[in-house]
């Protein structure tokens, strides 16, 4: 496994013993982990939010996973075909699968996730489904999937946490949301549902009945629910917990856990996500509508400061709208470096009056705080007008949802192609009063719209790539939304905990290949 | 016969009072900015028109207001709180399998506070110008000052993770197993830390009121008479002093026993406490309104309970006080 810097820095003894007994994994024990928030629910396709996937992702299973380089790779599904055209995908289905309890999995539950419980309670694969003329099940053990128009990004869908595959003989003919089952989630995954203690822990055991040989290793995997940041801190120090997921301590606690023995650090296993950071900026209305201000706003920000100092070197400074993982980026933009002079000229230029911009910070947590006031002194550096505003989850939902803001932060999971999580953010027909999450700057632009278009249509694979070149230079030259920084979301662990991340969603289903040296 | 009475005569002024508070948190949390079905959707982190629609009809938060409240009151007639939006699960069962552990966590605060408090009060009292009635004074005066989350970080600090005597969180160790004696034990060794965090800052106030109180009530002509007949200074002190010292304590004890549910959230959140402080809090950032509403309904019954109970321990430290109060 490769490791960051950071983890490197870690004391060379407990690194080089790791090193020399490394290879035959050793089967038992049980891990302790943390989930932060505590998850609503445990059903992956009726709950989408982050630790739902986490816990979840180890419970259900999709289609195909994909590497950290976000190729696919067989999960239930053991190959795939794809038509010359670009509109027939036949998959085949592994015929030795069970759900954990005991029934058989087949392609009829690959087209009842798919075509119904999905289609009926998730927005994630809806926007995929849309594209979707039929799905069927020519036996036992294959589906295929119809598309009314090829779409470039179709084979990226299959995660466990989009496109989950549910149990039809549990959810057939039920009130989704109601059914009793929904309290002990059912899957085909590694580990199974044993208990959840709300407000203290998740229990997972290991499923012997998995369909690969050997493996889980571990009996099983107790996720904590510690809501404080601090104590979350302690439970890994004073070794109850082995294993931090991302998000579960506060940054500046990273530093001093990562030097303490036996400890670990990887920034794997985000690949598929790719967590953006961006600053919303209103194009409506304000000086945030000028291009220049927002250019200005580019230039004036540092971004290398914010990554070096509030995110511990983690991540990486984003050249334009596509990240480093994304498909088709251009390399040749100009990069927005920091540059307070060049700001200051394009604010002379517009004719900037000192108007003042509100900035509303990202509720989730103190280095998110910090931030916002780094790149408040930043804007200030140059002459703008900044004034922080702050607010909980709900109020920073409504501001966003309402257009009501200046300038904000935000960050958006980019699922691997552009055509997944890129456009949303900047297509016009995605502008829609009351959620956080679409292109919530009011970004207009058709050419953008028919680019974007193309470009998720276009087949095979390389057509693409010109649409997205042109589509990369408009953004990057008219700024819809200042980007920020591509997070590197730090997975903490006990150095003797191996193999925990192996996939391009490596902490989602953190531990089907997870074992203890111990 | 009287107590009975009185008892109803309470209880059912509470209904209304209840009934009043129902309606005003109803009105109060709408007030809150931020839609619930919007942070749902924002935490699932992709949403559409559909989802949301979904979302609030299925919550019925579509609903005009005052059909929602009515839904609300009706549904709290027959003790049916609602549908949690955030956790999918009744408001009732939330609450009731939470409520122990807050009670576990509460009641032994209250304990220990309340003996504490007295204790230190009476010995500060009795040591009014020794080096030790200064010092017992002078620590009060510092759990009374300072944050409670400081200390509750500070207390994991030194015994949980420099000298590892005591769990820093939760309320039993996970994947333990213990049952029967070993479970009792294993809970007080992870109620310890909490528990002592919430108990300090009344205990302070207990034992500054004991001594200010006490103090007070050795000047009285009674005190005086019974040093006259001879009776030791303990006898005084205990039976004299201390039982005529009692009526402000008991007052701020009904307090702090009301406030029990509410004001452990801190506490709870720093040390993992599965109790309806945190509940309430996440409840809160979530704008699962029928779960708040749940936990403040109980929360006010508490307290007008608590109030009914330390009216009545008034009557049992002073006969003098009548039902006319």
């Amino acid at each position: 496994m490769r490791k960051t810097p950071l983890a490197l820095a870690v004391a060379t003894l407990a690194f080089t013993s790791a090193l020399a007994t490394a290879d035959e994994p050793k089967r038992g024990g049980v891990i302790d982990t943390i989930i932060q928030p505590e998850p609503p629910g445990l059903v992956l396709g009726m709950v989408q939010n982050d630790p739902t996937r986490k816990v979840a992702g180890n419970i259900y299973e999709g289609l195909l996973s994909y590497s950290t380089d976000l190729e696919p790779r067989p999960q239930l599904a053991e190959s795939w075909d794809v038509s010359d055209d670009g509109l027939v995908y036949t998959f085949h289905l592994r015929d030795d699968v069970r759900w954990h309890d005991g029934e058989a999995f087949t392609a009829e539950d690959v087209v009842f996730s798919a075509d119904i419980f999905h289609r009926e309670l998730n927005p994630s694969a809806r926007a995929v489904l849309q594209h979707v003329e039929s799905i069927e099940a020519t036996d036992d053990h294959t589906v295929v999937f119809t598309l009314a128009e090829p779409f470039g990004p179709f084979l990226l869908s299959f995660e466990a946490g989009t496109f989950t595959m549910v149990p039809k003989h549990i959810y057939e003919g039920t009130e989704f949301r109601d059914n009793e089952a929904n309290n002990h989630p059912i899957g085909t995954g590694p580990f199974k549902f044993d208990d959840w203690e709300r407000g203290t822990v998740i229990q997972l055991v290991r499923n012997d009945d998995y369909y690969e040989e050997g493996l889980p290793y571990l009996d099983g995997v107790n996720w904590h629910v510690i809501p404080d940041g601090a104590s979350r801190a302690v439970a890994y120090e004073n070794g109850t917990v082995d294993v931090l997921p991302n998000g579960t301590v506060e940054n500046f606690d990273i530093p001093r856990l990562t030097e303490m023995d036996n400890t670990c650090v990887t920034e794997e296993g985000h690949e598929y996500f790719s967590p953006f950071a961006m600053l919303w900026m209103n194009n409506r209305e304000g000086p945030t509508a000028d291009k220049r201000f927002r250019q200005a706003v580019m230039y004036a920000m540092d971004r290398e400061f914010a990554r070096d100092v509030l995110w511990n070197g983690l991540g990486q400074v984003p050249l334009s709208a596509f990240g480093s993982n994304a498909k088709f980026r251009h390399d040749g933009l100009e990069p927005y470096d920091h540059d307070p002079d060049r700001a200051r000229e394009l604010l002379d230029e517009m004719g900037y009056d000192g108007e003042e911009v509100r900035l509303l910070p990202l509720p989730y947590g103190e280095t998110w705080t910090r931030w916002a006031e780094a790149v408040q002194q930043n804007l200030r550096e140059v002459g703008i007008n900044v004034r922080t505003q702050s607010t909980d989850v709900g109020g920073w939902n409504q501001r966003l949802g309402d257009w009501d803001y200046d300038m904000a932060f935000t960050y958006l999971y980019q699922y691997g192609d552009p055509a997944l999580g890129i456009t949303r953010s900047y297509r016009s027909d995605n502008i829609e009063k009351g959620s956080p999450w679409n292109n919530v700057e009011g970004y207009e632009n058709e050419r953008i719209d028919e680019l974007f278009d193309q470009a998720a249509t276009a087949y095979p694979e390389e057509e693409r790539e010109a649409f997205y070149r042109e589509a990369q230079e408009i953004l990057h030259e008219d700024v819809p939304v200042g980007w920020l920084l591509e997070l590197g979301f730090p997975t903490i662990y006990r150095c003797d905990v191996k193999d925990l991340v192996t996939s391009g969603v490596g902490v989602n289903d953190g531990f089907r290949n997870a074992w203890l040296d111990r | 016969m009287l107590y009975v009475r009185l008892i109803a005569m309470r209880l059912l002024k509470a209904v209304v009072v209840l009934f009043l508070i129902v309606i005003f948190n109803f009105v109060l949390i709408q007030l809150a900015p931020g839609d619930p079905a919007a942070i749902l959707a924002g935490e699932a982190g992709a949403t559409d028109e559909e989802f949301l629609r979904q979302l609030r009809e299925r919550f019925g938060l579509d609903q005009p207001l005052y059909v929602q409240l009515w839904h609300y009151l009706s549904g709290i007639a027959t003790l049916d709180f609602g549908w949690s939006y955030r956790q999918g699960m009744p408001v009732l069962d939330l609450i009731l399998a939470r409520l122990p552990a807050t009670l576990l966590l509460t009641g032994t605060a209250f304990v220990l506070s309340l003996a504490l408090g007295i204790v230190l009060g009476s010995m500060a009292a009795a040591r009014v110008k020794k080096p030790s009635g200064s010092l017992i004074m002078a620590l009060a005066l510092i759990f009374y000052a300072t944050p409670l989350f400081w200390v509750a970080l500070m207390a994991v600090v030194l015994f949980s993770v420099y000298l590892g005597w005591l769990p820093a969180y939760g309320m039993y160790t996970v994947g333990a197993g213990h049952t029967g004696f070993a479970l009792v034990l294993d809970v007080a060794k992870h109620l310890v830390l909490p528990a002592t965090t919430l108990a300090l800052f009344f205990m302070a106030i207990y034992t500054r009121m004991t001594r200010a109180s006490m103090l007070e009530a050795s000047q009285q002509d009674y005190v005086k008479t019974a040093r006259a007949k001879g009776l030791s200074p303990r006898v005084i002190q205990r039976r004299h002093i201390l039982r005529n010292a009692l009526l402000p304590i008991i007052t701020l004890a009904g307090l702090q026993a009301g406030q029990m549910v509410g004001g452990a959230i801190l506490t709870e959140t720093v040390f993992a406490w599965p109790g309806i402080g945190r509940l309430m809090f996440e409840a809160l950032q979530q704008r699962d309104y029928n779960l708040l509403l749940g936990i403040f309904f109980f929360s006010a019954a508490l307290v007008i309970v608590f109030n009914i109970i330390t009216d009545l321990v008034y009557r049992l430290a002073d006969p003098r006080i009548k039902e006319a109060s």
